[in-house]
């Protein structure tokens, strides 16, 4: 079959949104699902670099608790929170 | 076919607590160590752990390792080893210091020395009074220690190995563990990683279960490789269940929402847990509350359209008491529910949370199986630590905050067990030749299967299969049936198919093998359970509801090969204290 994605890059993101906490498994899975594709390719690498930070300051930022300084990162957590899990 | 080969004094796989404080007593010595782990090492699921370190250091009272033993063998409702527990209770006060002095950013008291909390099932004298034993960092233990081995094992030069996974163990013919295959998932290539000593650090295959507090990567691994390779898996039938995890999705609710005035309730608005402990009611121990709920939903009483989970009212206590008492909760709950607990119940079940059997070892990590007369023969050149192991300590129920305590003790015991017999047993023995064909032969399998099974939909069955016959409160009749069905379950997983062939980053041929982990330990579960015919800690079965000592105070071995079991005596001799002798298990 032909590869729409050559290099792969979502099926990257896709394994790094595997996490430790069950809590961002389940958000990020379900954005993953919903509107991933439609990013823009800045805010997709905005994604790639909050994947790098520690799972629980990323839970802190998906959940409200805490905010980030970065305009783009908060944007795209704003979408985050708004995720529905059910 | 020969592969590609590295090779390595030693080869360990997970890179968690367990296996991080592993590879850095091995680093340390000079020895030359990889880690394999499917994701960077401090997005670990030990990074969940919460409730901190128990070791009796004695700094907010009186305490001793001997108190703590005492606890731990009674909440192992005595499946526990004692010589291993005694070694884990008086290990436990070093471990920490260790961890100390390693940079883990521990809560203080005033005058300098760790902070320890109180936790249930920890208390002074034998059970006369609570005791504080709990070392913690606030509520984020298991990620301090984390981040605060990783950078110890990357000052000591451990070769990490992200994004790897271990396909297969090799054995030679005398049954000598040679190191692991593994597959690279960026190339999708498959490498023989060569050592001289084998250590699974790889963590607990919660994801058995529709309804687990795990995180995605718990897929047992470990266990799926050992039992591959002819090990066998001690007593499956023992998971820790909590009780109020949210229907659905499985995130935890912490007990505070309980202890704080929550109550559950079934679908006619009754207050159940009066009827079953009508002192403690909702504040009963975990095994009582998940028994009562799981009782309520079998017998009809449970809430939803599908009367399948109970509801957690907490709307009483008021905006103010749950958000400032119970931070996080309505988040979670308006998340993973889509209630806000300030207006309406949240709907729960009891959750799989920790899994207490495992690769059977000794308290020194060394893996061990039945031969020649002994069922504790040391298998050469392996080692296993942490929740894929089962040493046993944690026995037929785990005491809260054993688990990081467990990671610490056992991967440095296991770390120095590998370097006594490194120094016995200079130079890699030579690979068997068709070392790494197994694996590349299950990969062509998947790689050639058309007309398959969907991964996807053979997991789903796996685990509402798992869920239905074997959950927190378990019945004669569906445990038989489930056997069945978990077996015909397991024939599917044979004949997976993936659409996707490609050798870059295939995440599908990734989960493809993760099943190929899980579905053996959910039939080693399965017919665990149907064996064992009493009630033990976590293992609650509705026709024999007491404990039997005189017949079943034994550990049970699961083998893949024809789903075969066999038994083991408990150790009840400690290194030096004396037995603890099996009493009623009451709190």
């Amino acid at each position: 079959m032909t590869n729409p994605d050559p290099d792969r890059s979502l099926d990257r993101i896709r394994w790094r949104c595997r996490r430790g906490l069950l809590e961002l498994d389940l958000i990020l899975a379900r954005f993953l699902e919903g509107g991933f594709e439609r990013l823009t390719p800045a805010q997709q690498e905005t994604f790639s670099g909050l994947l790098g930070r520690a799972d629980t300051d990323l839970w802190d930022l998906v959940s409200g608790r805490s905010h980030s300084a970065d305009q783009a990162e908060e944007a795209l957590l704003d979408t985050l929170r708004r995720v529905g899990t059910v | 076919m020969a592969l590609p080969t590295r090779k390595f004094d030693a080869v360990i796989v997970g890179a968690g607590g367990a296996g991080m404080r592993a590879s850095l007593q091995l680093a340390e010595a000079g020895l030359k160590v990889a880690v394999l782990s499917k994701v960077f090492p401090t997005r670990s699921h030990t990074v969940a752990a919460q409730g901190g370190i128990g070791a009796a250091l004695g700094n907010m009272g009186e305490d001793s390792w001997l108190w703590h033993m005492y606890d731990t063998i009674k909440g192992s409702d005595y499946l526990g080893d004692q010589d291993a527990i005694e070694f884990l209770c008086r290990m436990a006060p070093q471990a920490v210091i260790e961890l100390e002095h390693f940079g883990m950013p521990f809560d203080r008291n005033e005058d300098g020395t760790v902070y320890q909390r109180p936790f249930g099932g920890h208390s002074q004298n034998f059970g006369e009074r609570p005791v504080q034993r709990s070392c913690c960092a606030a509520d984020r233990t298991g990620h301090a220690m984390l981040h605060t081995l990783y950078q110890r094992n990357v000052r000591a030069n451990t070769l990490f190995f992200v994004e790897w996974m271990a396909l297969d163990l090799i054995r030679d013919a005398s049954g000598q563990v040679l190191g692991v295959t593994a597959m690279e998932m960026e190339t999708g290539e498959v490498w023989i990683f060569h050592a001289r000593a084998t250590l699974f650090a790889t963590g607990g295959a919660g994801r058995i279960y529709s309804a687990s507090t795990n995180a995605f990567i718990n897929t047992g691994d470990g266990l799926g490789m050992a039992a591959r390779a002819g090990i066998p898996l001690e007593d499956m039938e023992f998971w820790q269940f909590h009780p109020t995890g949210v229907a659905g999705a499985g995130v935890l609710i912490t007990e505070g929402v309980r202890g704080e005035g929550g109550y559950l309730l079934n679908k006619d608005g009754e207050r159940f847990m009066e009827r079953y402990a009508p002192t403690m009611k909702d504040l009963a121990s975990r095994d009582v509350v998940s028994r009562a709920m799981a009782t309520e939903i079998k017998e009809g009483r449970g809430a939803g359209k599908e009367a399948d989970h109970i509801l957690l009212k907490l709307d009483h206590l008021g905006l103010d008491v749950i958000e400032k008492r119970l931070p996080g909760i309505r988040e979670i709950a308006k998340k993973f529910a889509n209630v806000d607990p300030v207006k309406d119940p949240i709907p729960v079940v009891p959750t799989c949370h920790y899994q207490m059997g495992g690769v059977p070892t000794n308290y020194h990590g060394e893996v061990v199986a039945p031969a020649n007369g002994n069922p504790n023969t040391v298998v050469p050149g392996f080692y296993a630590a942490g929740e894929c192991a089962c040493a046993s300590v944690h026995g037929a129920n785990r005491l809260g905050t054993n688990s990081l305590t467990d990671l610490l003790v056992f991967g440095r015991a296991s770390g120095e067990s590998v370097i006594r017999f490194l120094k016995e047993n200079p130079g890699h023995k030579d690979l068997p030749v068709d070392a790494g064909d197994y694996s590349m032969q299950r990969i062509a399998r998947l790689d050639g299967q058309t007309g398959g099974e969907s991964v996807f939909e053979v997991g789903a069955e796996m685990r509402r299969t798992m869920q239905a016959h074997c959950g927190v409160f378990r019945f004669p009749d569906m445990l038989q049936s489930g056997v069945q069905k978990i077996k015909a379950v397991a024939e599917r997983a044979k004949r997976t198919e993936i659409k996707d062939k490609s050798k870059t980053f295939n995440t599908a041929r990734v989960e493809a093998l993760e099943l190929d982990n899980l579905i053996e330990v959910a039939v080693a579960t399965l017919v665990s359970a149907d064996a064992r015919q009493e009630s033990r800690g976590a293992h609650d079965r509705a026709d024999f509801a007491k404990r039997d000592d005189v017949n079943w105070l034994k550990h049970t071995l699961w083998y893949r090969d024809g789903s075969r079991l066999d038994y083991k005596p408990v150790n009840l001799k400690p290194m030096t204290a004396q037995t603890f002798e099996p009493k009623v298990r009451s709190y």
